[in-house]
């Protein structure tokens, strides 16, 4: 079961999730990207069924990447999460998504912020949110260990001995994960933790 | 487990001597998992009406949405506040447009009506209203709170011992209900 949590720091927030493509007792692969760019200030890290997952996610980058278009100007983070989850409650009654989302952005007047947004569409901001089976795990050590305004050495830190505790504890554990960074310079990509690395496919 | 169990929520609003107060809890959960400890289930419609909305978040969350924009038309059109009546009405008609496919919410509605004379009412899923002149209830924790609240209330109570009462019904219901707690919010309101 996929792993994703995230939390905020002083100026940035991160997203964590773990890369394993899973069906049924075959891994497909150990560096599927789970936390997609949405735009140059804003992560959306997903888990959940695997095509509704990789399909949601593309359909709400576009969707955030027309807005910046037609308007001249680019959508907060929380006005992105709002439009995240009146897609998702539109869909639930009709063909609902099963896509667990932690949303993260950078806006230059809130500074950073995480969104947590369940399958069935219910958003809350919080400073720390985790989902799948690693959440029990994931937050009971954010909780220990997280304070306000930590740096990005403490964070990541902090995420290391979440990856850890998922790692020894969880039964059927995830071994690789992608941690990604959102500050005022942008979203990228902070780091893979790697235990198995995929052999590399050589360029048709 | 029932649906409206999913996510836990304690609602609970009184009437005093020209006054009202609306209480919940702060627990967001899933099922088992707490996720969040401030989370809102009351919300403001206008200065002297308030509503509390139980039961499955997501739907909480939508209703709400549809309430203050049918709010802010009516606002727009009649130049003046919803009568807290005429609001629990059109909360009803809303309910029972999904009756065979509902909102799993329960509402309370608390707020001050014509001469600021206070109204309080309930409802379930699909738009029953219940109104009472003491107090009503909803949420996970409802069957201890209906014991809290008969026991601890007497009509015509001053705003502060209100906020006393209220405040110990829900905390002490709340205290026997694992879906529900982490805090209240209390809103009391006088004119």
């Amino acid at each position: 079961m996929e792993s994703v949590f995230g939390l905020v720091g002083k100026d940035f927030a991160i997203v964590a999730a773990d890369s394993s493509a899973v069906h049924s007792i075959l891994v497909h692969k150990t560096n599927e990207d789970k936390i997609m760019l949405l735009d140059s200030h804003k992560l959306m890290g997903a888990s959940g069924e695997t095509g509704d997952r990789a399909q949601f996610t593309e359909y709400i980058q576009k969707n955030v990447a027309l807005y910046q278009f037609r308007n001249g100007i680019p959508l907060t983070t929380a006005a992105a999460a709002n439009f995240t989850r009146g897609e998702l409650a539109t869909a639930l009654r009709k063909n609902p998504y099963m896509v667990n989302i932690i949303m993260a952005g950078h806006d230059k007047d809130v500074g950073p912020s995480l969104y947590f947004i369940d399958y069935i569409a219910s958003l809350h901001k919080l400073d720390k949110a985790a989902f799948g089976y690693g959440s029990y795990f994931a937050l009971s050590m954010m909780d220990r260990h997280y304070r306000k305004d930590m740096t990005v050495e403490e964070a990541i830190d902090l995420v290391d001995k979440v990856i850890m505790e998922i790692r020894s504890r969880l039964v059927v554990a995830p071994p690789n994960f992608v941690i990604k960074i959102v500050d005022k310079d942008g979203a990228r990509e902070y780091a893979w933790r790697e235990s198995i690395k995929d052999a590399p496919v050589p360029a048709v | 487990m029932s649906i409206f169990e999913y996510n836990g929520c304690a609602l609970v609003a009184m009437v005093g001597k020209n006054c009202f107060a609306i209480a919940s809890d702060r627990r967001l959960g899933v099922q088992l998992q707490t996720i969040a400890t401030d989370f809102q289930k009351i919300y403001k419609i206008h200065e002297k009406l308030f509503i509390g909305l139980s039961g499955l978040a997501t739907d909480a969350q939508t209703l709400y949405q549809r309430l203050v924009f049918r709010h802010k038309l009516y606002e727009l059109r009649e130049e003046r506040d919803m009568k807290p009546e005429t609001f629990a009405s059109l909360v009803s008609a809303l309910l029972y447009e999904k009756r065979f496919g509902p909102y799993f919410c329960q509402p309370v509605i608390a707020g001050l009506g014509d001469e600021d004379k206070p109204f309080i009412c309930t409802m379930d899923s699909i738009g029953a209203k219940e109104l009472a002149k003491d107090f009503v209830v909803a949420g996970t924790a409802s069957e201890s709170l209906y014991g809290a609240c008969e026991s601890m209330f007497k009509p015509d109570m001053e705003p502060e011992e209100l906020f006393e009462t209220i405040s110990q019904a829900l905390l002490s219901s709340v205290d026997r209900d694992c879906l529900s707690g982490w805090g209240g919010h209390v809103y009391v309101h006088t004119n």
